[in-house]
């Protein structure tokens, strides 16, 4: 099975670069093979210079890592898993104290910390891993689906610990996700991954922009033939489909061209969208990421292991 | 002045996994207790049972309930040791193995942190047997005491290594089960720790003889009753020959461990 198929990707340092895919997609895997847990079938990658094949200790050091399902143990406190991880990642005796406060002020712990990790919410967690995984100053952070099985309070406040990250810690930030607004907010540059290979990749305005404009619904009551085609001779329409009673159009501004259409049909009721990237999403893979379940829950975790 | 710092890196990261089992160790009580009440049991209901019905079966020690103090001491190790190769399973399931796999740590070092903390377990537990032991009228000396404790660290190092080693191929909890029946029972039951070894039919004597724990079992008699089938010192030998090989099977078994 190839979970990931011929992938080229040139990471740029201190910039936050998303892959962005459906479940199954290969992110994960990407992830878990630049991060020496799985080893590439054929080709390599480099990690802060250093290769991960032939060199996987030298990257471990070099990075940081949050993993889809948090990974701490819960009958340890919040200090006791990062004082854990600070000794198994050499961060020195004399620091190590002053870098554990320094990482749980980072994501707003430092209340909890004496507290055992089963006591935390889901949110928590999360920063936990954060900051275990910003322990021993890594040049390159992965963050797997970090908002994933989050409420929307946690995300919002897990996008501010991100964009922290980014600016405190200078870091640079591989995240995967299939929250197309998150991509979309965090990130400078996105590649989309379907079926193991890359669509695009580009930044998130340029991909919507790729998109060549607005896009117009137009429910009509009829479809007129002849209304369609005198529709179609507009230099503004780039792209016309029919779906479900409805029209859907791609107009360079829809601002403008809508009321020219609306005196061209009989509609019943006329939308307009500025593309987001799930329009890019699905323009690319012709599916619907927002309609997917989200992989991992808690339920998930444990049918892996029936 | 390299190698030193390394030796020091390795050190302090196999002391960082030790640290983490024997907290988890010291919050999770019930454990403590579970699998200390079981020996006891054994101790005191088998012991005193079987030797009121067969008084004199045992040649060398009046009591049968002192005889096999030492084999229920093996026994307290035999299932806490192996039985830690579940934890490996358990840390799998909750993706903490994960989280030390990508941490630049060697996987030797992982293997010899855990097999501290099974040691360490064991030896408490086995601590309480030998206070109780005191209690029936084992009487120690401070060698045979610091025998014994040396035979407890060999004989739990080995079984834990063994455990962990099964552990590190297992995916679920379920699997390991198989474990209890095909691995700690068997060990326990030909290791002579609940009959003596002299005058066995052939077919079971080679069985025994193959049972890494029968030589534990018997040098901890040879220390604590001064009684035994072979003298200490070849006790000893195959005790240390078999832990040095469960070591390497264990080491061997975690470097094959898949990751995620």
């Amino acid at each position: 099975m190839t979970a990931v198929d011929n992938l080229t990707l040139d990471i740029s340092e201190n910039e936050v670069f998303g892959l962005l895919g459906s479940n199954g997609a290969g992110k994960t895997t990407t992830i878990h093979m630049l991060a020496t847990l799985l080893k590439p079938t054929s080709g390599t990658a480099t990690v802060n210079g250093y290769d991960i094949t032939n060199q996987p200790a030298k990257v471990r050091a070099s990075i940081g890592i949050v993993f889809q399902a948090p990974s701490s143990d819960d009958m340890l406190t919040g200090y006791e898993n990062l004082h854990l991880h600070a000794m198994l990642y050499s961060v020195h005796r004399r620091t190590r104290k002053q870098r554990i406060e320094e990482v749980l002020e980072l994501v707003g712990l430092t209340e909890r910390k004496h507290d055992q990790v089963k006591t935390y919410s889901g949110g928590m967690r999360r920063r936990l891993e954060i900051a275990r995984g910003l322990l021993h100053k890594p040049k390159v952070m992965f963050l797997d689906e970090p908002t994933l099985g989050l409420d929307p309070a946690s995300r919002e406040s897990m996008w501010k610990y991100v964009r922290r990250l980014v600016k405190e810690e200078k870091v640079t930030i591989i995240l995967t996700t299939h929250y197309m607004e998150e991509a979309d907010m965090l990130c400078d540059r996105i590649a989309i991954i379907d079926k193991g290979r890359i669509v695009a990749l580009d930044t998130p305005a340029k991909l919507k922009a790729g998109l060549g404009g607005d896009i117009i619904r137009i429910k009509t009551k009829k479809f007129m033939q002849q209304d369609i085609d005198k529709i179609r001779q507009f230099s503004f329409v780039h792209k016309l489909e029919q779906s479900d009673g409805f029209l859907v159009l791609s107009v360079d501004n829809a601002k403008r061209d809508l009321p020219v259409l609306l005196q061209n049909v009989e509609a019943e009721s006329a939308e307009f969208t500025s593309p987001t990237l799930n329009d890019v999403f699905i323009q690319l893979t012709g599916r619907n990421i927002d309609k997917e379940q989200a992989e991992g829950g808690f339920m998930e975790r444990y049918a892996k292991y029936d | 002045m390299q190698s030193t710092i390394s030796i020091e890196d390795h050190l302090a990261k196999i002391y960082a996994i030790w640290l983490r089992e024997f907290k988890v160790f010291l919050r999770e009580k019930s454990r403590l207790v579970a699998s200390t009440f079981t020996p006891i049991l054994w101790l005191f209901v088998i012991g005193s049972g079987l030797g009121a019905a067969n008084p004199t079966t045992v040649p060398g020690v009046e009591d049968y309930q002192q005889f096999i103090f030492p084999g229920i001491v093996a026994m307290s190790i035999i299932f806490s040791s192996v039985f830690y190769g579940s934890y490996i399973i358990w840390d799998r399931k909750f993706d903490f193995l994960k989280s030390v796999m990508v941490a630049p740590v060697s996987r030797g070092s992982v293997f010899v942190g855990k097999t501290l903390g099974g040691m360490t377990t064991s030896l408490i537990q086995a601590s309480i047997l030998l206070a109780i032991g005191v209690a029936i009228g084992i009487g120690f000396t401070p060698l045979s005491l610091l025998q014994a404790v040396a035979i407890i660290l060999l004989l739990s190092f080995g079984l834990t290594s063994l455990g962990l080693a099964l552990g590190s191929y297992m995916y679920s909890l379920e699997g390991f089960q198989m474990i209890v029946s095909f691995v700690v029972f068997p060990l326990f039951f030909l290791s002579g720790a609940l009959f003596s070894l002299d005058n066995l039919p052939s077919w079971l004597g080679m069985l025994t003889a193959v049972d890494p724990a029968t030589y534990g079992v018997d040098a901890l008699r040879n220390a604590t009753l001064g009684v035994g089938s072979s003298p200490m010192e070849l006790d000893m030998l195959i005790l240390v020959g078999y832990t040095a090989a469960l070591g390497f099977f264990g080491i061997y078994s975690f470097g094959r461990m898949k990751a995620v």
